[in-house]
């Protein structure tokens, strides 16, 4: 079997016909025996910002955590950039340009913030410099020796975003950043991501806020019982708000 | 000379010996926290590893004419892959089940090294002579210091302070750290952790092995060595708290001096103070002294 072209990175659109940037075809997940994704089939383009809106439990965290291979048990296919992932252990997918934040942003408490903002590994040239993370989030350079865990939500939440923009990576996987904060970290995180967009990341956003979504997103994928139902381009978003709003359910 | 009516030869005599005692109980108990650790297993081989680490190097004074120390370098290692082995072909499948069987599990495999040791080199010691550079001592005025006791003391705080300063201080501790708390995100940042898993395993077992060295000239090289230690140890670390790193280093040797001093003062409780001040620590703080609740 032929392999499929590598896309050079931040390469011209035209590139994406011939093979997309980022590609999820038929992707299942387990939890132990329940069945929780049933065929997530989604593309994301280089440089897009792209949402996953949809119910709680509707398969966006577990989207994510199969990207990341961090699930228990997954099928079906995940490219990136022309490499197959979907069957790599999660620490090789890191190595080859995917970050992840998780939900619960995973500070840990025994390090302090230094030592959180440092873990990561740099996996690619091209990652900011602790000098670049700091003028987005000004407010962690001066807790650098403070226990991870002593933070604020909102601080906990940048040093979450923080520490993966050092790696390298090209994709980053955000799960549900603005969830529990005060609308002032929820703002700075909106431009956070519009300033990383215009640096050429490309990320990859779940969230349950979908007015927050349509202020920083290109599209929006809706998921519901473990598949993506449709895709809403947010341009297009104040036409599709009675079917958005049933498929969320507010 | 007299202090609270004890002769000042007794008191540091065994002041001495606490030191001692309490080096080996800092170094196993400081294996097994690390262990404990990341591997979540409660290591009951620990004995056994480290009664290996004194076999290994009466093998290697007896089979090779390898001498001291050199096998303060090569039983740690040889021991610590065998520890690499196990953890690849046994504990590792067990990261998912209760605590308990891997408690078991290690139980079991201390039994099978202990027996079969007993079954070929008998239950009485075999001599293990201290190396011709630290044999002799000093005349302290009041007291005769032994240098090989003295070396003891002085290569145990060593190790124990730069593992300690490795795991609290360095990149590669914040990575061992964070793999304590969350694992599958550590991993998800690009580290290798089912790798520093079992080098993890390999270095606390290591450990133990270097304890077993330094034991040989002490207590003599005999196969349940490590079982008479290991059940002081695991109170050593009850009271530490498990997991805790500064908190093994302190109580091994806090409790290895209390333990000294208790034989001074009131001799026949010298073989339970340790487990009557596990039983109040774990009414007053069950995490343990230094460890923090879970």
């Amino acid at each position: 079997m032929a392999d499929a072209p590598v896309v050079a990175t931040g390469g011209s659109v035209a590139a994406d016909a011939a093979a997309p940037f980022f590609a999820v075809r038929d992707l299942n997940a387990w939890y132990g025996e329940s069945h929780v994704l049933h065929g997530v089939t989604f593309d994301i383009h280089p440089g897009e910002v792209v949402t996953l809106l949809g119910r709680n439990g509707a398969g966006k965290t577990t989207t994510l955590k199969s990207i990341m291979g961090v699930v228990p048990r997954r099928e079906g296919s995940i490219v990136f950039e022309g490499r197959e992932t979907g069957k790599l252990a999660s620490n090789r997918i890191a190595h080859l340009g995917i970050a992840w934040c998780p939900e619960e942003r995973g500070i840990f408490s025994s390090l302090n913030v230094e030592e959180n903002l440092l873990l990561p590994p740099v996996v690619r040239p091209g990652g900011m410099t602790v000098e670049e993370i700091f003028e987005l989030f000004p407010n962690l350079k001066e807790r650098l020796a403070s226990q991870g865990t002593k933070l604020s939500g909102g601080e906990q939440q940048m040093l979450a975003i923080g520490r993966i923009l050092r790696t390298g990576a090209r994709l980053l996987l955000l799960d549900e950043p603005t969830e529990g904060l005060a609308p002032v970290i929820v703002q700075q995180i909106g431009r956070t991501i519009h300033a990383l967009k215009k640096k050429g990341y490309t990320v990859l956003l779940v969230e349950q806020n979908f007015r927050f979504a349509a202020t920083v997103a290109d599209r929006h994928y809706v998921v519901d019982h473990g598949k993506v139902v449709d895709m809403i381009p947010n341009a297009e978003l104040d036409r599709n708000m009675a079917k958005l709003h049933e498929y969320l359910g507010v | 000379m007299q202090i609270f009516g004890i002769a000042t030869q007794a008191l540091f005599g065994q002041l001495l010996i606490g030191l001692i005692n309490g080096a080996f109980y800092a170094l196993l108990s400081l294996g097994l926290a690390v262990i404990f650790g990341l591997l979540n297993i409660i290591n009951f081989t620990h004995g056994a590893q480290y009664m290996l680490g004194a076999f290994c190097a009466y093998f290697l004074l007896q089979g090779a004419g390898i001498g001291y120390w050199w096998s303060l370098l090569v039983a740690p290692i040889a021991v610590g892959i065998l520890g690499i082995v196990i953890e690849k072909t046994m504990l590792k499948r067990l990261y998912a089940l209760d605590h308990l069987y891997g408690l078991l599990l290690t139980f079991g495999l201390a039994l099978v090294l202990q027996g079969v040791f007993t079954n070929y080199y008998g239950s009485s010691g075999l001599p293990y002579r201290i190396p011709d550079e630290l044999s002799g001592g000093f005349n302290l005025g009041f007291m005769f210091l032994p240098k090989y006791r003295a070396w003891v003391i002085v290569a145990s705080l060593i190790v124990c302070l730069a593992t300690w300063f490795v795991i609290e201080r360095t990149k590669l501790g914040s990575y061992l750290r964070a793999a304590t708390e969350n694992p599958a995100l550590v991993q998800a940042f690009g580290i290798n952790v089912p790798r520093m898993v079992t080098l993890t395993y390999g270095f606390g077992v290591g450990l133990a092995a270097f304890a077993g060295v330094m034991a040989a000239p002490i207590y003599q090289v005999n196969p349940q060595m490590g079982a008479n230690l290991i059940i002081v140890v695991f109170a050593v670390v009850v009271i530490g708290g498990m997991g805790s790193i500064m908190g093994a280093i302190v109580t091994g040797f806090g409790l290895g001096v209390i333990e000294g001093l208790t034989k001074v003062f009131y001799p026949e409780a010298s073989n339970t103070v340790i487990f009557v001040i596990m039983v109040i620590v774990l009414m007053l703080k069950p995490a343990g002294l230094f460890g923090k609740e879970r």
